[in-house]
Parts: structure tokens; C-alpha cells; sequence
């Protein structure tokens, strides 16, 4: 058998999703954003959602996320993703509206924006990406930075008595009754690509289904702010990242 | 004849803001506007036209709103008094940057800081300069009556959509908390849908649907592409220098004297034109309704007739900047003006220009 025997669209076993664009992504070799933005476009494309989404982009690495997902869109300030994400759904209440942050975004400067979309219980999608460093700016301490971790702010590691304490974003929006799905995913083995790529399903449903805020928090690599290989990044966060971070579903009411 | 009534000048913000088809207002609590969303939540227009009322968390969070509204084809607004309109000028630079119409009420008070509750007109620089970081301007309004907090929130909509730009409307203390009678336009439809994607489907991102995916944004990473993006919105505000220019001169025709103001100021001025007419001073007032684009050529083209212009306006002097710039030097400009909270008399303006007479 030759390749070209071989190459035929009968014989595919797996396909791109039409939603993923051809754009080559720009993210560092190792870094999770990827997978998450091919769950997340196969997740609307097995809704058939498409024409009915729009997605809210952070300030942070996955700004550019447009390029890459074949929906509309509305880039947002830093922080603000929840806010314009509210707008965008109390304006269009049939539509499919999502926000996309990363944990300087979502969990530092844009803690009020978040606590009080999720209080409101806005029928949206919030995927919060937590690699515990700002990647885009040089890998600075995060919010969920983890004590005794080296970044480009705290280079002998972060200090409580100076930094304060890493923080649990999605135990704290499970306590606000507008939320009605929290969940803590990863993607850094096919197991918890498969269940990160479920509870993504999961929350799209329950925010179309009027039920409140559904939170997606994933534990993610930044092998360079981490200044660590790919394969090491992962043998990393599932030795550190997630026994402080635990996955798991943390809240899905009815 | 429309219908006519007794209104204050916030209470009216609200009403023209449902009769004039707007589909959402996002707001926070400030002094002295707070009746602007008092009114909407006593109205429920969400149980009439569908207009959808918000109270946020914050103005920051009332701005981003509006974004978000605005990205989405809709006809959005938020109101304000100056500490916050200060908060909104990140997401007005936002907006700007992508090219989103929208609307925004700024009745302004006494700053710097938290500063008084008192009206004062000294955001002149913040409304007109930009106030948050860029090249870019508002379309800014100066209303000088009820009637005009009225008309100004259908004429600012129709211009920011016709710009696709922010149009601020920038009263102060005085305008929001007076009473007057006011004509109210016709209840207007709210568009649908439909209409929506048809008038705004090439930039709106209103679900991808028999087209590419539309993406509302003001980010470009390559220099020369933004170079070429700035120089597209430079076009655009030499347009509206070109063509959306509106001001009211009276007592111009034989004026020697001129008094340059906006808002409450040039009521006031108005009043001080006539008693200075009275004892045979010919003065004339030259009142600016857009303060971007400022009526720079009218007021340069009138100044070939006059001897000293006075710009009246509660603030330590900011459009006098504008007016100089406008006569460049040809004649004095002086500046009178009370701050910090205080509103000017009438009197205090005819001395003003007396002043000014005396040194010219």
C-alpha cells in the first residue's frame, strides 16, 4: 500500500473541527492554550453552536484566541471579559456567549468584574486558564502563583510574609448562588483532555439552559515562564500544581 | 406638537434614552446624576420597548458593558458624573479603538479628586482631549437646556453610529438638576434583529451567519498596520471637523466684544450680554453645542470683527485653549469663570468683560 492509498477521506479516524481555523497558533511549544482552544472549538461544533456564539477574548497570551476559533468575537480591556460578556448576553439572550481569561486577568485585575458576574448569575461560560504566572508579560508572579515559586517578581520564590497567599478562584465562585457549574479540569494527559473536554460540553449546556454562570478553571503549563522543557512542565504541575489545585467538579447544582 | 412637560434635566436622560429606540443603559450610582437610572428603573422600559436596565458593580464595569452591548450592533449607553466618567475613560478609549458607537452622559462635577458634588465644567479637557490614552477623540455634546439633554441623546446615537465612535454628552450639575419644559419625541421602535445585522453585519459581531466571523477589537500588533488604522481614524475626525460643527451665535452681527460659552455658562452669558447691551456695549455670545469638532473656523472668521473675546466657562480655563488656538494670537482672549463647585452670575461675567475692555 502506498500513502496515497492510505490518505482518503474514508479511512480518517480523527478530523480537525471545521470551528478550529488554519491559522498557526502562536503560543510557546509546550503551553496548554492550545489544546484548550481544540476542546473548546470541538465542544461548539458539537453543540452546533457556530453561528450562535460569541466568545470574549482576555488581555494576556490567548488575546490573539480570535485567530483561531471560527466564531465572533469582542476583544476585551484587561479584567473586563465578564462585563463585556454581560452586556453581549443581557443584549442577546439566544446567543451562546463565552469568556476566555487567564489568571492575571481574571484572578488579579479583574477580581471585581468576575465576583459579580458570577453573583448576578449571567447565563454565560467562564473559562479561567491557570498556569499560576502572567505568561505574555515574562512570566511575573500570578495571583495563583504557589509559595516557593520562582517568577520574574519573585525570583527567590514567593513569599507569604511579602506576597500574600495563592488563591483558590473556583472554590471562592462556587460559594455565589449564580453560579451553577464550577469545575477544575487539565489537560495535560488524554484522560483529562477527554474530562476537561466533558465539563466544557457540561457548562455550555447549563448556561444555555438559564441555570447561571458556568466556571471552567484549568490547570494549564507555561513551560517558558516556567522555565521548564514540555514534557517537564507537565511531570511539574501534576506534582505541584494539582495537589493545590485539585480537579474535580466543585459545584453543579440543578 | 409633541407632548410637553416639566422635567429635570436627569429624569429626562432616561425618558429620551427609551423614546429614542436605545436597547440598553449599564449605570452606577453618582451624584449628581443618580435620577438618570432612579428614572429607567421606575419606568421598566425592559416591560415596554425591551430596553434592558442594569445596575453594574462599578463604572468600570458599566463601561464594559456598554462594549459589550455596542460590539453586538446595539444602541447602548451608560451615564456618569467626572470621578467616574475618570473610571469609564479606559473603556471610552477601548471603544474608540474599536470603533464602537455608543453613548455617554457625563454631568460633571467640582473635581480634582473626589472634589464636591456641586456642578462645574472643568472635564473640558477630559471630554475634548481624550481623557483615556490614544489618538482619538469623542463626539462631545454641550447641552444648554432640558430640551437639549433631550434631543442630544437621539442626535448623539444618530452621530456615533454614523461615526462609529463614543459620543459623549457633556453637561454638568446645573443642566441635570434644573427643571424646564420639554417637548418629547414620538416613541421610536427598537430595531430588531434583523435590522441590526443588516445595518451593522459587516463589523457587529452578531453570530457568524453567511459570512466570516466578524472580530470587534482594537489590538494590532504590526506598527505599520496600526500606523495605517490611526491614520483611518485622523480621517474620520477630519470629517466630523468638516461636517458635524454645530454652535448658536447671538448679538453677533455688529459685536465688538465676544463671549465664548457652553452649557449653563452661556445661560448665564446670555443674561450678561443683555445687560451689557442695555448700557450700549456691543457684545455678542458665541455659544459652541459640539465641543469636538469645536466651531474653530466660525469663531476664527467672526474674531476679523472684534476687538476681545471673553471665554466663560466653570473651570480654571480650558476651552480658552481651543478659542486661542482658533484666533491664533489676533486679538486678547481673556478667561472669567468661578470654580470648584460655584456657578457664575450674570454680574460677575459683565464685569468680567468690562475687565477685559479696560486692558484691551
Amino acid at each position: 500500500m502506498t500513502i496515497e492509498e492510505i490518505i482518503k477521506p474514508e479511512n480518517l479516524a480523527y478530523g480537525k473541527t471545521k470551528v478550529l481555523t488554519d491559522a498557526p497558533m502562536h503560543y510557546c511549544p509546550g503551553c496548554s492554550h492550545g489544546t484548550v482552544h481544540k476542546i473548546l472549538a470541538e465542544v461548539i461544533d458539537d453543540l452546533g453552536i457556530q453561528e450562535q456564539t460569541i466568545g470574549v477574548t482576555p488581555v494576556g497570551c490567548s488575546v490573539l484566541l480570535y485567530n483561531y476559533l471560527d466564531v465572533d468575537w469582542v476583544e476585551a480591556a484587561h479584567g473586563r471579559a465578564p462585563a463585556v460578556a454581560t452586556g453581549i448576553k443581557r443584549v442577546n439572550p439566544d446567543m451562546h456567549v463565552f469568556a476566555y481569561q487567564g489568571d492575571g486577568d481574571l484572578a488579579a485585575i479583574g477580581t471585581a468584574e468576575i465576583i459579580h458576574a458570577c453573583n448576578r448569575g449571567d447565563n454565560i461560560t467562564v473559562i479561567f486558564i491557570n498556569n499560576g504566572i502572567y505568561g505574555m508579560t515574562g512570566g511575573q508572579m500570578a495571583p495563583t502563583t504557589l509559595v516557593g515559586m520562582k517568577t520574574a517578581t519573585t525570583p527567590h520564590g514567593r513569599q507569604v510574609d511579602l506576597n500574600g497567599y495563592p488563591f483558590k478562584v473556583s472554590e471562592m465562585m462556587a460559594q455565589l448562588p449564580g453560579t451553577c457549574y464550577v469545575t477544575r479540569q487539565a489537560v495535560h494527559t488524554p484522560g483529562a483532555v477527554r474530562q476537561a473536554r466533558k465539563a466544557l460540553k457540561k457548562a455550555f449546556e447549563k448556561s444555555a439552559a438559564k441555570k447561571g454562570l458556568s466556571f471552567v478553571e484549568i490547570v494549564a503549563t507555561c513551560s517558558s515562564g516556567w522555565k521548564l522543557l514540555p514534557v517537564e512542565s507537565n511531570k511539574w504541575m501534576a506534582e505541584n500544581m494539582i495537589p493545590f489545585y485539585p480537579l474535580g467538579d466543585i459545584k453543579d447544582s440543578e | 406638537m409633541g407632548e410637553l412637560r416639566l422635567m429635570k434635566g436627569n429624569e429626562v436622560i432616561a425618558e429620551a434614552a427609551i423614546r429614542y429606540g436605545c436597547d440598553a443603559y449599564f449605570g452606577y450610582p453618582i451624584t449628581p446624576q443618580s435620577e438618570v437610572m432612579e428614572t429607567l428603573m421606575d419606568l421598566a422600559p425592559w416591560e415596554t420597548t425591551g430596553m434592558v436596565v442594569l445596575q453594574a458593580e462599578s463604572e468600570i464595569a458599566s463601561i464594559n458593558m456598554v462594549y459589550g452591548a455596542a460590539a453586538t450592533g446595539k444602541r447602548a449607553m451608560t451615564s456618569s458624573s467626572s470621578p467616574g466618567i475618570s473610571l469609564m475613560s479606559e473603556g471610552m478609549s477601548y471603544l474608540a479603538g474599536a470603533e464602537l458607537p455608543c453613548l455617554v452622559v457625563n454631568v460633571s462635577r467640582g473635581g480634582p479628586g473626589l472634589g464636591t458634588i456641586q456642578p462645574s465644567q472643568a472635564d473640558y479637557f477630559q471630554a475634548t482631549k481624550g481623557g483615556g490614552h490614544g489618538d482619538y477623540n469623542l463626539i462631545v455634546l454641550a447641552p444648554a437646556s432640558v430640551q437639549e439633554m433631550h434631543d442630544f441623546v437621539g442626535l448623539g446615537f444618530d452621530l456615533a453610529f454614523k461615526y462609529r465612535n463614543p459620543a459623549l454628552i457633556l453637561a454638568d450639575g446645573v443642566v441635570g438638576q434644573m427643571m424646564e419644559k420639554v417637548e418629547l419625541a414620538e416613541q421610536r421602535p427598537r430595531l430588531t434583529k434583523e435590522e441590526i445585522v443588516q445595518k451593522t453585519g459587516a463589523w457587529a459581531s452578531t453570530g457568524k451567519v453567511g459570512r466570516n466571523r466578524n472580530i470587534v477589537t482594537s489590538v494590532e500588533l504590526d506598527p505599520a498596520r496600526h500606523e495605517a488604522f490611526n491614520h483611518k481614524l485622523q480621517a474620520k475626525y477630519a470629517e466630523m471637523k468638516e461636517k458635524e460643527v454645530r454652535y448658536e451665535e447671538l448679538y453677533c452681527d455688529d459685536a465688538e466684544y465676544l463671549i465664548v460659552a457652553y452649557g449653563i455658562s452661556a445661560r448665564i452669558s446670555q443674561k450678561a450680554v443683555e445687560l451689557l447691551r442695555a448700557e450700549g456695549v456691543k457684545v455678542g455670545l458665541l455659544r459652541p453645542i459640539t465641543l469636538f469638532p469645536f466651531p474653530e473656523k466660525q469663531i476664527a472668521a467672526r474674531a476679523k470683527q472684534l476687538k476681545g473675546i471673553l471665554s466663560v466657562e466653570m473651570s480654571a480655563g480650558q476651552m480658552i485653549y481651543d478659542i486661542r488656538l482658533a484666533v491664533g494670537g489676533a486679538l486678547p482672549v481673556a478667561h472669567f469663570g468661578r470654580i470648584g463647585g460655584l456657578v457664575h452670575s450674570p454680574s460677575e461675567v459683565v464685569e468680567a468683560m468690562k475687565k477685559l475692555m479696560n486692558n484691551v
